[in-house]
């Protein structure tokens, strides 16, 4: 026997921790909101499992959690981001993204009409990047319990035939190129975010990236590596790298390509862009044969018309070495937490 | 960026190093006294570029490095009280105090907000009447303009719920006091060029008289602080003390009158105890009778503060330019930016944290 | 210490609390800035700005006639060496 009142609840404008109970007003949200925005034919049964055809070959899995504050910022917000971010991983891995799976974590009291909007760019930035999600679940936590909206999702793809990326791959003399402009994401969000009244010029750069690498894959580069910079940014990447090949990378500082609203940004706020958050950006490694070829495929692509090379690939000993206007190399540390404005 | 990008120019910047090579002729100590210079030298390898003879030593030119320990408690303390939002430069939320950090306060539940502007804190108190908004109101010369505006907004509008924790140090003592100290080697100044941009240079006149060192103020860019390097060098081999505007295109001698007169409407000069360092008479700004209702510390009573530096750390040798960090036995052992025995190593330019980021490792 | 950056004055602001304002661009980016300390400066001026204040008024004329001295200076052949 189960004791439910059979007393409707007051229509509410916010997120009730009822909607995460299962009942009336869960399915009232599943329906009015999420199958609304996310709408396709795996997901429309709303079962406990999506069945998908069987795959061509190998199955490229991800998984990812977005926490992103504010929910919204110039650029994006954390609908859009979870697509883009899940798409990206598979894209940068050598893989087609095919599906994706959705979790949501819905502070109680969250206006309805903020989730509504989350989750309908959510959907919008799903289908242009032609990627249905598939399965999803909703909880709603407590007051405080989460930041407003926290967003989990797994994607799937394909292994494209004949691709073989990875830091095994790395060799002496490879070169590093990057597909545009460093850290807009992080400074627009982190402007957003701590109220530091920079404007809109800054504006998150999130963007699925698949066209981008597979246009690489398609003029038949012999790409090593990819990584998408996403947070500790490109620094980040190049520490992953050194550290898992046992090279040396060397970074020409004047190379690095930065929108005229991030330079702006990174000197008043005294940051160094190599340590900011993109999400809409890729570090290829490339044979140095395939460099020049690589960084044209990138620059005919209007996500890569600012792609750069920003270095070169060395022997060991392991490190990152930036070499700064007046040709000397400085070691370039390892992001430790978040970048922070400095005034001194 | 207009008036920044032509002083990275490495065409000028070589021809300058050029022109210094050739007018040393014995070997020199310079110590730049601002951390900011200090990032640059390091970062852009200038120190690495320069004659051998020709030794550059780090000054206690990082506001950050020098707040006093216990002054750090008191802010810690009133950070983690329920009802306070504390904001503060981003600078100061990793510095160690005695037990903890800002960071590790927010953490455990206090309202800490980073602000690139003390006015952002002024209208964050406009915002949240219900809250008490505090700033740590540390920095030099430089940031004591700010902060007495953010005072004099914070009156004007006639906010109850704004204070400010007052941390402000001057350069001219601890020139002096590095200048007097035993076993100084310091030869020549390149003055911090963004304090004199408020201050001017008339007290350094006097300075370079007595010590008979010649004094540069100097700006931030690599050609800036080639060009005061090359004109330190210059007095040094022809055997002058004089005191050289480098950074003119900022800086005026007699500094800027409107920027001091609301320092000093605002503050008042007096003795403060520099972390490191000891106390240095009429070093410090506190906040003058008029405007106690805007001082934290008469408004947050904090219980007695035992402060308890590092047995280990030698921050004060540091500072003073008698000892090189990578000369300290701690450096890298058990003193990283990871667990910071004291605040040159976490503070974004302190000598220590430069010398990690740039030079460990490395060469 | 002191990271002041020098920014351009494009528009003046609403005075807030009796402290004159203005949007000050910085390459990209635009920001407001207390102007109180450069009861000098105009629209087209450039400021040197820290923590939101501008600190002091960049003395354009001065900054291109240094530069233009120093360039002369560095070129000049009596400065090569032998």
């Amino acid at each position: 026997m189960t004791l439910d009142c059979p007393l409707p609840h007051p229509a509410s404008d916010r997120v009730l921790l009822a909607h995460g109970e299962g009942g009336r007003l869960m399915r009232r949200l599943i329906r009015d909101v999420l199958l609304a925005a996310l709408d396709n034919a795996h997901l429309r049964p709303l079962g406990d499992a999506a069945l998908l055809p069987p795959f061509d070959g190998p199955v490229v899995t991800t998984t990812d959690c977005y926490v992103v504050s504010p929910l919204f910022f110039p650029g994006g917000d954390i609908g859009s981001l979870a697509v883009h971010g899940t798409v990206n991983d598979l894209a940068v891995s050598g893989a087609e993204p095919l599906y994706l799976t959705l979790g949501l974590i819905v502070e109680e009291g969250l206006p309805l009409e903020t989730l509504r909007a989350l989750v309908r760019s959510l959907g919008a930035a799903a289908e242009a990047c032609g990627v249905p999600v598939v399965a999803g679940d909703t909880k709603v936590v407590p007051r405080g319990a989460a930041d407003g909206l926290f967003v989990c999702t797994t994607g799937l793809g394909q292994l494209r035939p004949g691709v073989d990326l990875g830091c095994h791959r790395i060799r002496p003399g490879d070169r590093v190129l990057v597909s545009g402009t460093l850290g807009d994401h992080g400074l627009a969000v982190l402007s957003a975010r701590e109220g530091l009244g920079l404007g809109d010029e800054l504006r998150s750069d999130s963007a699925p990236l698949t066209g981008l690498v597979a246009s690489l894959f398609d003029a038949g580069l012999d790409v090593r590596f990819l990584r998408d910079p996403t947070r500790g940014g490109v620094a980040a990447v190049l520490h992953e790298v050194a550290e898992a090949t046992g090279l040396s990378i060397a970074i020409d500082e004047a190379a690095l390509p930065l929108s005229e609203a991030g330079r702006g940004a990174c000197e008043i706020l005294g940051l160094d862009p190599l340590f900011v958050a993109n999400e809409g950006k890729v570090v290829v490694f490339v044979s140095p044969a395939g460099a020049d070829a690589a960084l044209a495929c990138l620059r005919r692509h209007p996500l890569g018309r600012d792609a750069a090379r920003i270095g070169t690939v060395g022997e060991g000993p392991a490190g990152v070495l930036v070499r700064g206007p007046l040709g000397v190399p400085r070691v370039l540390d390892e992001p430790a937490g978040a970048p922070l404005p400095r005034i001194c | 960026m207009k008036h920044v990008d032509e002083y990275r120019d490495p065409h000028l910047a070589r021809a300058l190093l050029d022109r210094i090579h050739r007018s040393v002729t014995r070997p020199w100590t310079v110590m730049e006294v601002c951390g900011g210079q200090t990032h640059t030298l390091l970062r852009a390898g200038i120190d690495q570029l320069l004659p051998a003879g020709l030794r550059l030593v780090h000054g206690p030119g990082c506001p950050v490095c020098v707040t006093p320990l216990e002054l750090i408690d008191r802010a810690l303390a009133i950070a983690a009280r329920p009802g306070v939002t504390f904001c503060s430069f981003g600078d100061m939320l990793r510095v160690p105090g005695s037990a903890t950090d800002l960071l590790h306060v927010r953490a455990a539940g206090g309202d800490v907000r980073t602000v690139y502007s003390p006015l952002d804190a002024v209208a964050l108190a406009r915002e949240y009447p219900d809250r008490e908004v505090v700033f740590f109101a540390v920095g030099f010369e430089t940031t004591a303009p700010a902060t007495a505006l953010a005072v004099r907004q914070a009156a004007a509008l006639g906010l109850g719920n704004f204070s400010l924790l007052a941390a402000h140090v001057l350069v001219p003592p601890a020139m002096a006091a590095i200048l007097a100290s035993p076993g100084n080697r310091v030869q020549a100044f390149l003055a911090a060029g963004h304090v004199c941009a408020v201050t001017g240079y008339e007290d350094y006149v006097a300075l370079a008289e007595r010590h008979r060192v010649p004094i540069v103020v100097t700006g931030f860019e690599p050609v800036d602080l080639l060009e005061g390097i090359a004109l330190a060098v210059a007095q040094l081999e022809a055997g002058r003390h004089a005191v050289e505007n480098q950074y003119a295109r900022a800086v005026r001698r007699d500094g800027n009158r409107a920027a001091q007169d609301v320092v000093a409407e605002v503050y008042e000069v007096c003795d403060r105890p520099w972390r490191g360092l000891g106390i240095l008479p009429r070093s410090g700004l506190r906040l003058r009778p008029t405007y106690a209702a805007f001082d934290a510390e008469k408004r947050f009573a904090v219980e007695a503060i035992l402060t308890a530096e590092s047995a280990e750390c030698r921050a004060g040798e540091v500072l003073l330019g008698l000892l090189r960090p990578d000369e300290c036995a701690a450096f890298g052992t058990a003193c990283t930016p990871e667990h910071p025995l004291g605040a040159p190593m976490v503070s974004s330019e302190g000598a220590c944290a430069a010398y990690w980021r740039y030079r460990r490792g490395g060469r | 210490m002191c990271l002041a950056v020098p920014g351009r004055v494009v528009e003046w602001g609403e005075a807030a609390g009796g402290l004159a304002s203005a949007v000050v661009e910085f390459g990209g980016v635009r920001r407001s800035v207390c102007m109180a300390c450069v009861p000098d400066a105009d629209l087209g001026d450039y400021v040197i700005v820290h923590a939101g204040v501008a600190i002091a008024r960049l003395d354009a004329a001065e900054a291109e006639r240094v530069l233009a001295d120093l360039r002369a200076a560095l070129n000049d052949p009596a400065e090569a060496g032998p």
